[in-house]
């Protein structure tokens, strides 16, 4: 496959005509919203989309009135409201029998923190919408603030010592839902993001996907570097790559290596870990937590997570 | 066409099933709802009937049964919803939100106090709190009014020269919870009333955004376009009582509703149900030899100016009543009001039936015996506590 990451520039016949993200967009290098909604474009393909959108980082991509960097329509919601937006859309397409498909596209602070509470009743009424949250665990749009979605030690403007809150779980939180699909993605293993893209496009009723997403900006690590960030947390364990059906059936899609060097190489390659100076041994121990709560969901009974 | 006794409520309801049936031909209806007394029996209601291409969504709050009515609007849609008090606090965002992407939502709003501290009763300070939102306000005197201008709303809302939300708003249990004998049109009446709807910014499938960035010129231009579409309101609106009347035999109020007021000397200058109060008094008053008048506010956004400033054209002593605060000002409609009567005149402000208290024709008669006795205008006056 073609390179996604060329700012929408590369095609192939296989790609939808009008690029999901449009070359000319002001996003920043090394973004990995870029990189996600390249992704989503091919997987989209010939399907008719509306996406919502609520403040984040991928509304300014759009650009400013009357361009739009989206080849698909877009609507700006207020912060909270994408879900509920969504809504009004995936019901009157539902009403017209409309085959358009109804997406949200939105941030870590639009999803877990103050759209939770609209994500939640929208998955509740099991919505015929597709979720993406793509998580680049920082208020980006204002300069770099804390989210619940931002990890543990990392620096950041209100969080000048490190983060002393563990990052929330919003995967288990959307399954609990027992919604139709729920599921994380990597961008360093892109047949499982394509995969992904597709299944959670072609299924009905509310779709969840979370999408580890790098920003350099505020991780203060080479835009260059992404891929490999995201690979590393999926190595050491840090990023669980997982898919969960109607709340109960939990796959575990790219089974880590639990490296020790990878976690280290994750820290010590972002400023937001070195300037608070967080070390892979205060972060092994919520990492093995994590595991164990999920083999113990997966039923597979082993009480060691590490090999 | 049949006669029913039925609330506000009730009356919101019906008028609102009406208009999205009367939509079954184009996109249909959608409506985002959830409860908040004293409006929760409208939204029962409307989720207790069917409506062909129709959808009513169960949300978590009232800032998402904005967001439903703003996604199915833009997707074509004809959308109601309804709230009260606290609840439009906390839709406030996505009211404006409505406001600015200029989508046709006609919500009925049942005016009830903002708390804490926590009272259910009639207080306009609510939708008030949302004259600057971009929406047109109307506030009735009767269930027959409300369920009237709730019809009239749609027409106005997704009128091509406006297509600006509408606000109908209601006294809290004065009317909410009161039922009268109200006039339901049939169907068919109600389908040649109501045009179908069609959007011209509906979302499709062009590549545009709705809402995304401006700069500052382009925020001046929409704002301006805003602005241009609600002062074409006052125009327009002639023609929707018009076309009304011609549909169902009965003419909705104007803007401004005048009683008594051609050689009136003292003038009442009240909004909902007070109004009804206020000719009470009015009447007493004159049998009294006080010529007194009333001037009921109906249409609140827009201001009815020019209608305001005929009719208080060479009143010398007016007094306008608040069923709202506006700290560090007085009451909403004075400040409103205030600069439109004659130069040199007294208007002076009453703050009356606050939190839900009665406002009796005894009330009134007391602002016209303080109005009489005025030299000038001064503080605004609270009537309970008699400051």
């Amino acid at each position: 496959m073609n390179e996604p990451v060329l700012g929408g520039m590369a095609h192939t016949a296989a790609d939808r005509p009008l690029p999901l993200l449009r070359a000319g967009n002001t996003n920043c290098g090394g973004c990995g919203m870029s990189i996600a909604l390249n992704m989503l474009s091919r997987a989209i393909a010939g399907r008719k989309v509306q996406m919502v959108i609520p403040a984040c980082c991928g509304i300014v991509t759009a650009g400013p009135f009357p361009y739009s960097a989206y080849g698909a329509p877009v609507i700006a919601a207020t912060f909270a409201s994408a879900a509920a937006v969504a809504t009004g859309l995936a019901r009157v397409a539902e009403s017209n029998s409309d085959p358009t498909r109804i997406l949200c596209f939105a941030g870590d602070g639009g999803t877990y923190d103050i759209g939770l509470a609209t994500i939640s009743a929208a998955a509740e009424r099991n919505e015929d919408i597709l979720f993406v949250c793509y998580d680049n665990e920082i208020y980006g749009n204002t300069g770099g603030q804390r989210s619940s979605a931002t990890p543990f030690g990392a620096f950041t403007t209100t969080t000048p010592g490190g983060k002393h809150a563990p990052k929330k779980d919003i995967l288990a939180i959307m399954a609990a839902h027992r919604i139709p699909y729920a599921a994380s993605v990597s961008m360093a293993h892109p047949e499982d993001m394509m995969r992904k893209f597709t299944r959670a496009l072609d299924l009905q009723g509310f779709r969840f996907l979370h999408v580890l997403s790098p920003c350099p900006t505020g991780w203060k690590s080479e835009p260059s570097e992404g891929i490999e960030l995201i690979r590393w947390a999926v190595e050491s364990g840090l990023y669980p790559v997982l898919e969960v059906i109607d709340g109960h059936e939990w796959t575990i899609d790219v089974e880590p290596t639990f490296s020790d060097q990878a976690l280290r190489t994750f820290l010590e390659r972002q400023g937001r870990f070195t300037k608070s100076h967080v070390r892979s041994e205060d972060v092994r121990a919520a990492i093995d937590r994590v595991w164990l709560d999920l083999r113990a969901r997966l039923g597979a009974g082993t009480a060691t997570p590490r090999p | 066409m049949t006669m029913q006794l039925i609330s506000a409520n009730h009356a919101s309801a019906a008028a609102a099933t009406l208009a999205a049936r009367a939509n079954r031909k184009a996109r249909g209806f959608c409506s985002g709802v959830y409860p908040i007394t004293p409006q929760t029996e409208c939204i029962e209601q409307l989720c207790a009937v069917e409506i062909e291409k129709g959808s009513v969504v169960r949300v978590e709050s009232e800032h998402s049964a904005m967001a439903v009515c703003i996604g199915a609007a833009l997707s074509g849609a004809r959308t109601f919803t309804a709230s009260s008090s606290n609840g439009l606090a906390y839709m406030a965002e996505n009211v404006f939100t409505a406001g600015f992407f200029r989508l046709p939502v006609v919500m009925m709003a049942v005016n009830r106090t903002l708390g804490p501290p926590w009272n259910i009763w009639v207080d306009h300070g609510d939708t008030l709190m949302l004259r600057d939102s971009g929406w047109i306000q109307l506030y009735c005197e009767d269930n027959q009014e409300v369920h009237d201008s709730i019809l009239l709303a749609f027409r106005l809302a997704e009128d091509e020269r406006i297509l600006l939300p509408v606000m109908v708003c209601q006294d809290a249990f004065v009317l909410s919870h009161t039922m009268m004998m109200t006039d339901i049109p049939d169907q068919a009446t109600v389908d040649a009333f109501l045009p179908e709807l069609n959007l011209p910014h509906r979302v499709t499938d062009k590549p545009r955004v709705v809402g995304g960035l401006d700069f500052p010129h382009q925020t001046e231009m929409h704002r301006k376009q805003q602005i241009d579409a609600m002062s074409r309101v006052i125009g327009l609106y002639g023609e929707a009582q018009n076309a009304f009347e011609r549909h169902f035999g009965r003419r909705p109020p104007d803007p401004v509703v005048p009683y008594r007021m051609d050689d009136a000397e003292l003038v009442i200058i009240s909004m909902g149900t007070t109004a009804s109060t206020a000719r009470l008094a009015v009447d007493a008053a004159r049998e009294r030899g006080i010529r007194a008048g009333a001037l009921r506010l109906r249409m609140f956004r827009p201001l009815p100016e020019p209608a305001l400033r005929e009719a208080l054209a060479g009143k010398r002593r007016v007094a306008v009543i608040d069923r709202n605060s506006c700290p560090g000002l007085g009451g909403i409609v004075w400040g409103e009001v205030r600069g439109l009567a004659d130069p040199g005149a007294v208007v002076q402000n009453y703050l009356v039936g606050l939190g839900g208290g009665d406002i009796r024709p005894e009330h009134i008669e007391r602002i016209l015996e303080d109005l009489a006795a005025r030299r000038q205008a001064g503080e605004p006056l609270f009537m309970e506590s008699g400051e």
